[in-house]
């Protein structure tokens, strides 16, 4: 195996991505009081979504990994929203 | 392929005496051809288990009434013979005994990439078997729901359903563990020359369970997990009165076990895969299409959860749109049929028992295929629902299928795993006891519940009577042929050891070193130059 080189995180970036987390929170909060109906759902699964996306792309050095990863990984977070999408046809639709 | 030799011999892995000896040889060893070997012992332990509740729930339903046992033991049965067969036998299935122990040899390394989790993967399986069982002797009685503790019916009963619903957790990291190292090792692993297309079949078709082992198990995961916590906290996440939805349990537990009939049936295939091909003294007839057949099964495989819930009071879109999804599956299913066909025509067929427990495996999974479009198709399924049409069609696809070729890896394997021969024919006089026995036994049920009889109850109407009786003397003689099947087995482990090496004229890397293998297999890593079926590689 081929040894790749390490990525060292900035505190800047470290903070940044602290600080989009806790308002992405405040935002899933907030926004269960706005009445959307079906896509309160849909917003709070999309919030949660970016959060994981950057959580996986910084905390966890996707973003400086290899491509395959990243492949591996889009295509696994692909899977799950079909999956998710083919529930709601149940849901939607009742 | 160069590399190997086989003038040399080296201890084998059986005979090889590391820093421990007796028993903790075995339970401490990070060797995964004897991990293969613990997982395949437990496994045929709880086989054996099941099969002997599977008996008495069919004498119970030897005559119309009261039989053995009453209402609640019936129900108590059929729950804990699902659980053991189901999370015990099938879903670790072929992939934790002969994925084990077959994965590195095949793939030209010396273990798998984590040894220590291998072992610590067997731990938690056999301590999920010990919370399930735990469970079955303790509190207030064994689980009454059903393997799929549907709720709210699960939420409600007095029996015995969280340390059930544990047990199953824990085997489901189990089956995780075992996932997350088969990927990690196809991918890092690989002697020098074997790209992913020379690879074998049979690992192709563990590289796509492994995926679904390790995405599809987390969400069955939590979901028993949110009945534990309805049980025990009151949430309510099922509970329509605390408005809760008991469909999303169903929609949960099956975007899991849908997917899981695959974690059993595609090294089923795989392993069918080799045999036809091994026997057949061809080269496998599209090797591409078989391969992405496999990955092709398991990507749709997560999309078709569905039809298991067409009368559950889902939307009428979503019935469709499963509906659509269900049929699908049939293309990949297909292309592997159409392939093993086509690699036996104009072969120069053997005639060995690995084949015609092979044989035996296409014929049964075609019957439990086709009548799976009956029960994909909506309008049909609202017929055969929950009736024993679906236990005839279960069993034909999980025991027919992935059962039958568990016994064929087996028996084509053997030589490779324990250096010996077993009697060839009490092995095929087995086998065509065991293909008369199945069929008597579940063929009838088909016909009942075609007929009207629904399924999970101790007691029917007379009108059923003649077929239910036939359909229990087919239980003993399956189980009669299962039994000399496995004496056949362990008869030949006692005999002398001989040179077999190579005794079928297999083309793949496990048949190019000694059987049994040496403890790191290969004694020094073999460099790949040829597609793994080709005549002239060998």
């Amino acid at each position: 195996m081929s040894e790749h080189k390490q990525h060292i995180s900035t505190y800047k970036s470290q903070i940044l991505v602290l600080l989009s987390l806790i308002v992405l929170t405040v935002l899933t909060v907030t926004i269960t009081s706005v009445h959307l109906g079906a896509f309160n759902t849909a917003a709070a699964m999309l919030i949660a979504s970016v959060k994981a996306a950057i959580v996986l792309l910084y905390f966890m050095h996707l973003k400086f990994d290899e491509k395959i990863y990243r492949f591996m990984v889009t295509l696994v977070l692909a899977i799950y929203a079909v999956v998710i999408i083919i529930t709601f046809f149940d849901y939607l639709y009742r | 392929m160069t590399g190997n030799s086989t003038t040399h011999r080296e201890p084998s892995y059986l005979d090889y005496q590391g820093k421990y000896t007796g028993i903790r040889a075995w339970i401490l060893s990070t060797d995964h051809k004897r991990i293969a070997l613990l997982y395949m012992y437990s496994q045929i332990f709880f086989f054996l288990a099941g099969l002997v509740m599977g008996l008495f729930m069919k004498l119970e339903l030897i005559a119309p009434g009261p039989q053995l046992m009453e209402a609640q033991t019936y129900n108590a049965l059929f729950t804990v013979h699902g659980l053991t067969m189901i999370f015990l036998f099938i879903i670790p299935g072929l992939a934790a005994s002969f994925g084990n122990f077959m994965i590195p040899i095949m793939i030209g390394a010396k273990d798998v990439a984590f040894p220590k989790l291998n072992l610590f993967s067997w731990y938690l399986f056999i301590l999920g078997a010990v919370i399930i069982l735990i469970g079955v002797f303790s509190g207030d009685g064994p689980p009454d729901t059903g393997w799929t503790f549907y709720a709210p019916y699960s939420l409600k009963t007095n029996t015995n359903v969280v340390l059930s619903v544990f047990g199953a957790f824990v085997l489901g990291f189990s089956s995780i563990l075992t996932g997350l190292n088969f990927i990690v090792t196809i991918h890092q692993m690989r002697a020098p020359g074997m790209g992913f297309f020379r690879m074998p079949l049979f690992i192709w078709s563990l590289y796509g369970t492994a995926w679904i082992q390790l995405l599809a198990t987390p969400v069955v995961g939590i979901t028993f997990l949110m009945v534990v916590a309805d049980r025990m906290l009151d949430i309510g996440f099922f509970d329509p009165a605390k408005g809760g939805d008991p469909v999303l349990y169903q929609h949960l537990f099956w975007i899991y076990s849908h997917p899981a009939v695959y974690i059993m049936i595609l090294p089923a295939m795989g392993a069918i895969t080799e045999i036809i091909t091994t026997f057949s003294h061809r080269t496998v007839f599209g090797y591409k299409a078989i391969a992405m057949s496999s990955l092709a099964i398991a990507f749709v495989g997560y999309l078709v959860w569905g039809h298991h819930m067409f009368t559950s009071g889902m939307s009428e879109t979503a019935r469709l749109v499963f509906s659509f999804l269900t049929f699908l599956v049939a293309i990949p299913s297909a292309i592997k049929v159409f392939n093993w066909t086509a690699t036996m025509y104009k072969g120069s067929i053997s005639l060995e028992p690995p084949f015609w427990w092979a044989m035996a495996f296409i014929f049964i999974f075609m019957i439990g295929g086709l009548t799976g479009l009956v029960l994909g198709s909506v309008s049909t399924d609202i017929h055969v629902h929950d009736t024993m049409f679906v236990v005839a069609h279960f069993h034909y696809i999980v025991f027919g299928g992935a059962g039958i070729a568990f016994f064929a890896a087996l028996h084509y394997w053997y030589p490779k795993m324990f250096g010996k021969m077993y009697n060839k024919k009490v092995a095929n006089r087995a086998l065509l006891m065991l293909f008369i026995g199945f069929n008597t036994l579940y063929l009838p049920m088909f016909f009942l519940g075609y007929m009207g009889m629904p399924r999970r109850y101790y007691d029917y109407l007379p009108q059923f009577a003649n077929l239910n009786l036939l359909s229990t003397v087919g239980s003993w003689i399956m189980a009669t042929a299962l039994i000399i099947v496995i004496v056949n087995l362990l008869r030949a482990k006692k005999g002398t050891p001989e040179e077999m090496d190579d005794p079928w004229g297999g083309r793949t890397l496990e048949w190019k070193i000694q059987s049994p293998p040496s403890l790191e297999n290969f004694e020094e890593i073999p460099v790949v130059e040829h597609e793994p079926y080709e005549l002239t590689s060998k």
